[in-house]
């Protein structure tokens, strides 16, 4: 026992007179990143003092801990690739990156973490980028507080902001992501959270899941995106508590969902969006108190959908509160509050005594064709409406709410 | 004061005036007299800018009545049915012409002449008809124009209002204004007129005092004879 | 003029109609606000009535007020006025009376519940704007269908028509032709449609506020022009003017060869 305690200590004490400051700076013996890697060993601490450092396809291929102080820019000059990170337990604080190289065949990134566990990449800022922070077949690592400003304009020649690849048990918390293709972007990841993150101007999705499973998103922000968050063939994904605003266009929504199972929607907020939530081929998904504000289709659902539930939300002042292209109905609403219901509460139990009916024939219309569009709101469009809702016939005739509440739900 | 020369209007089909040419150069009463229909109000409207000849000219005063509205200034017109905006007050009604026409000081005394004072705070909505019609007279003739013109002035006025409109339609021509007349009541005209304008068909049948037109049909009484000149086309 | 609209505006405003008007406006903005506590879902009620019953209502009293006044009118007729501003004398203190009537009645109860301190301002007042714009539109048209019919009862028929055709009929037509030639693209002929229509008009120029988010996300790019940028304000309010100005002209030009 004695014995064991003694050998610790001296292991400790090995490393820590091993573990040493290496200072850079533009005027100081070590005058780049890549020399201050070379000599360094590993569990090292490299400080970047404040200046200008002209280098890329920096390597750091053992565990280290880089501070930048006062923010040190390493400028890329656009030759390629700034920072690759190929080794464990490597940290990378306080830097401004900048000129990324773009090019068509080769994803450059600002930095990229490949093959390595137990990273953790925070408080940089990056500008003119291609792509930001790329993790590539990586896990448990941490990625908190950067700021990604980029320049994109077109798609096909822009990169994403933070892209995962193969990574699994991510965190990615408070980070700003804004001008680049997607803002953040998950491929065959498991197991992520991504949490407090303001996603905006972003060519296309603020957010957007491809493969990956079991990972949750909360209190983050999606902001006049193409459209705010795409989910795409995953499972298991639990949304809580994001805002979508203000996803304008042709194809913009707040969210989209394709072939997603089994996920909880839940707390969210939706405003301003032309479609809040668009859905293809999701089954058995739990929308809860979800606020749907001021949208053009607070829900739009293109068919293949089955067992979702939409309980307790607040739809509010949207233009159509739910469109379907078929008159087949296998969703369940219940207790939801609709800003359009127009039926009485007698028995003051606060549940509307008449069902709401919240697909209009008029969306019907629109859905067939668009520029009738025009004619919301109209009388003639009201009148229809109405005897739509009397009788239904290109409407599913089972989609209904039967317990509509009179107040807007508080949570 | 008053010359037209081939005066034309038609309603739709209904040629109601076809050539009518009518001068009247002096002061004196004039009554424009004429079957159902026979175009008297229209010749009174066209002369007033209210109907619009098809064809024809008038001059009133000498001014040509297409020129201007200005010319108004000096007729003074009695509506055949005087029906006022119901909301304003007999004051208000009055105060507001005068606000269009010009001030003057004559309206005191024809108030007082038509006993209107106590109904100078009513609604034009709760008078009578006869009221209504004293209040028409008063607006016509407080302006005091060298031409005045006379649609039915006697409709729905009791005697003693009827003997005082006689008296001031006097009074007015001592003063040497012309004044037009159409009206139903023979004896009325008979009494007041100085000369007749007979309307015929559209056109003017006859014009000149009431003894010609007795010689002219050979007939006793005024009745009688605009009587014949009916029966006689008519036949 | 002046003179005219004084007084028809006198007239009009010391009768019972206006008062029911401003009473009804009144007390729609009282329960709208006060008894239902959400002012977004009664700015949306409150398009509605705008869209439908101002255009009503100025059709009906324009066309009842131009038969009630007419032996008056024909007293003023005998003054030394022009015609034109007899006619257009009576025709703004009709319009004018019955936008007060609106802008009171609504503004009253929305300036008590806070309307200066809310984001609403806007919406409202381009309600209030779009709700004046209706009025003079169709007291306009109303005085137009009178002049041309002496008949009293003809002259109500016709206005009632004419709201009816505006605001349902148009609709109806208006997407029927739509459905049927829905492979052709539409977007030009949608917009166009809407102009021919003041009341469409209106609808849309308060849906660019209220519903801008649905408005976009259709694909073509004259709508995304029209939607998406200031032009559709624009071209909405001029065309809007237009309606007023026409009818208004028809008014003089009528009232210049007519008979009384």
């Amino acid at each position: 026992m004695k014995k064991q305690l003694v050998f610790l200590v001296v292991i400790l004490m090995a490393f820590s007179s091993y573990a040493q400051n290496i200072e850079v700076c533009n005027t100081c013996e070590i005058s780049t990143l890549k020399k201050a890697i070379t000599i360094a060993k590993d569990f090292d601490t490299i400080i970047v003092k404040k200046g200008t450092y002209k280098e890329h396809n920096i390597i750091i291929d053992k565990p280290l801990t880089i501070i930048g102080k006062n923010y040190p820019v390493i400028d890329g000059e656009l030759k390629g690739e700034i920072i690759t990170i190929v080794s464990d337990n490597v940290t990378v604080d306080g830097l401004f990156i900048i000129n990324v190289g773009t090019s068509y065949t080769e994803d450059y990134a600002a930095i990229r973490v490949r093959r390595s566990k137990h990273f953790v990449i925070q408080n940089l800022v990056l500008e003119k980028l291609f792509f930001g922070i790329y993790l590539e077949k990586s896990s448990y690592g941490k990625v908190y507080h950067n700021k990604i400003i980029g320049d994109a304009v077109e798609e096909y020649n822009s990169g994403n902001g933070i892209q995962l690849w193969y990574s699994n048990h991510i965190e990615i918390e408070h980070n700003y992501v804004e001008h680049v293709r997607d803002g953040i972007y998950l491929e065959f990841s498991d197991d992520c959270l991504i949490k407090n993150n303001v996603s905006a101007l972003n060519l296309r999705y603020g957010l957007h899941f491809m493969f990956s499973n079991n990972d949750e998103y909360c209190d983050n922000t999606f902001e006049n995106n193409g459209a705010g968050v795409a989910v795409m063939f995953s499972k298991k994904i639990k949304m809580t508590n994001n805002t979508f605003k203000e996803n304008w266009g042709t194809a913009s929504y707040g969210m989209l969902l394709k072939e997603i199972n089994d996920a909880e929607i839940i707390g969210n907020t939706f405003e301003e969006n032309t479609i809040g939530i668009n859905i293809e081929g999701s089954n058995r998904i739990t929308y809860k108190n979800n606020n749907f504000i001021n949208n053009g289709w607070a829900i739009k659902v293109r068919g293949a959908c089955y067992t979702n539930s939409f309980i307790e939300n607040n739809f509010l002042y949207n233009s159509f509160d739910i469109s379907y292209n078929s008159n087949v109905n296998d969703n369940i609403f219940d207790r939801n509050y609709w800003s359009n219901y127009t039926g009485y509460d007698l028995d003051k139990d606060g549940v509307g005594d008449v069902p709401y009916r919240p697909v209009k024939l008029f969306s019907y219309i629109v859905n067939r064709t668009p520029e009738t569009i025009i004619l919301l709101r109209s009388l003639f469009i009201d009148i229809i409406d109405f005897s739509e809702k009397v009788s239904p016939v290109f409407t599913p005739d089972n989609l209904l709410d039967n317990n509509p509440l009179i107040k807007k739900i508080t949570w | 004061m008053v010359s037209i020369q081939n005066l034309h209007k038609k309603f739709g089909k209904n040629e109601v005036l076809s050539g009518v040419d009518l001068n009247i150069n002096k002061g004196g009463i004039f009554a424009v007299l004429g079957p159902n229909g026979s175009g008297k109000t229209t010749l009174i409207k066209c002369v007033l800018g209210m109907v619009i000849p098809d064809k024809g000219n008038i001059d009133v005063l000498g001014e040509n009545i297409k020129k201007g509205s200005n010319y108004r200034h000096k007729i003074d017109y009695l509506p055949q049915i005087a029906n006022f905006p119901s909301n304003l007050r007999v004051k208000e009604l009055i105060k507001m012409i005068k606000d269009l026409r010009g001030n003057t000081t004559i309206d005191e005394q024809l108030i007082d002449l038509f006993k209107l004072t106590p109904f100078l705070d009513k609604k034009l909505g709760n008078l009578s008809g006869g009221t209504k019609q004293k209040v028409n007279i008063v607006l016509t003739f407080m302006f005091d124009s060298p031409l005045v013109i006379l649609d039915e002035p006697t409709s729905g006025l009791d005697p003693i209002s009827l003997i005082r409109l006689k008296d001031l339609i006097q009074a007015e021509k001592a003063k040497g204004k012309t004044i037009l007349i159409t009206s139903h009541i023979m004896s009325f005209v008979e009494e007041v007129s100085d000369e007749i304008v007979f309307l015929l068909e559209g056109k003017i049948y006859f014009k000149g005092s009431i003894s010609e037109l007795k010689t002219k049909t050979k007939q006793p009484d005024f009745e009688h004879a605009i009587a014949s000149i009916l029966t006689n086309n008519h036949a | 003029m002046l003179k005219i609209l004084k007084y028809s505006f006198y007239d009009l405003m010391r009768s019972r109609w206006s008062y029911v008007y401003f009473a009804f406006y009144l007390l729609l903005g009282i329960v709208l606000l006060f008894l239902n506590n959400d002012l977004s879902k009664a700015v949306i009620t409150l398009m509605n009535v705008i869209i439908v019953l101002v255009p009503l209502i100025g059709t009906i009293f324009g066309v009842m007020y131009y038969y009630n006044s007419k032996e008056f009118t024909e007293l003023l007729l005998a003054q030394p006025l022009k015609r034109s501003s007899i006619f257009l004398g009576q025709y703004l203190g009709v319009a004018l009376s019955l936008s007060m009537s609106l802008i009171l009645g609504l503004g009253i109860p929305f300036v008590f519940y806070g309307l200066f301190k809310s984001s609403a301002i806007w919406d409202f007042s381009l309600l209030l704007i779009t709700g004046v714009f209706l009025t003079l539109i169709f007291t306009a048209l109303a005085f137009n269908i009178a002049l041309s019919n002496e008949n009293k009862i003809k002259g109500f028929g016709y206005a009632i028509l004419l709201w009816l055709f505006l605001a349902i009929i148009y609709d109806g037509i208006f997407l029927m032709t739509l459905i049927m030639f829905e492979d052709y693209p539409l977007d030009k002929l949608s917009l166009f449609g809407t102009m021919l229509n003041p009341i469409d008009l209106s609808r849309t120029l308060i849906l660019l506020k209220l519903d801008i988010s649905a408005l976009l996300g259709y694909t073509g790019a004259v709508f995304k022009q029209f939607f998406g940028t200031n032009f559709g304000l624009v071209v909405s309010f001029a065309t809007l003017v237009l309606w007023v100005v026409l009818p208004i002209l028809r008014i003089v030009f009528k009232s210049k060869k007519k008979d009384f």
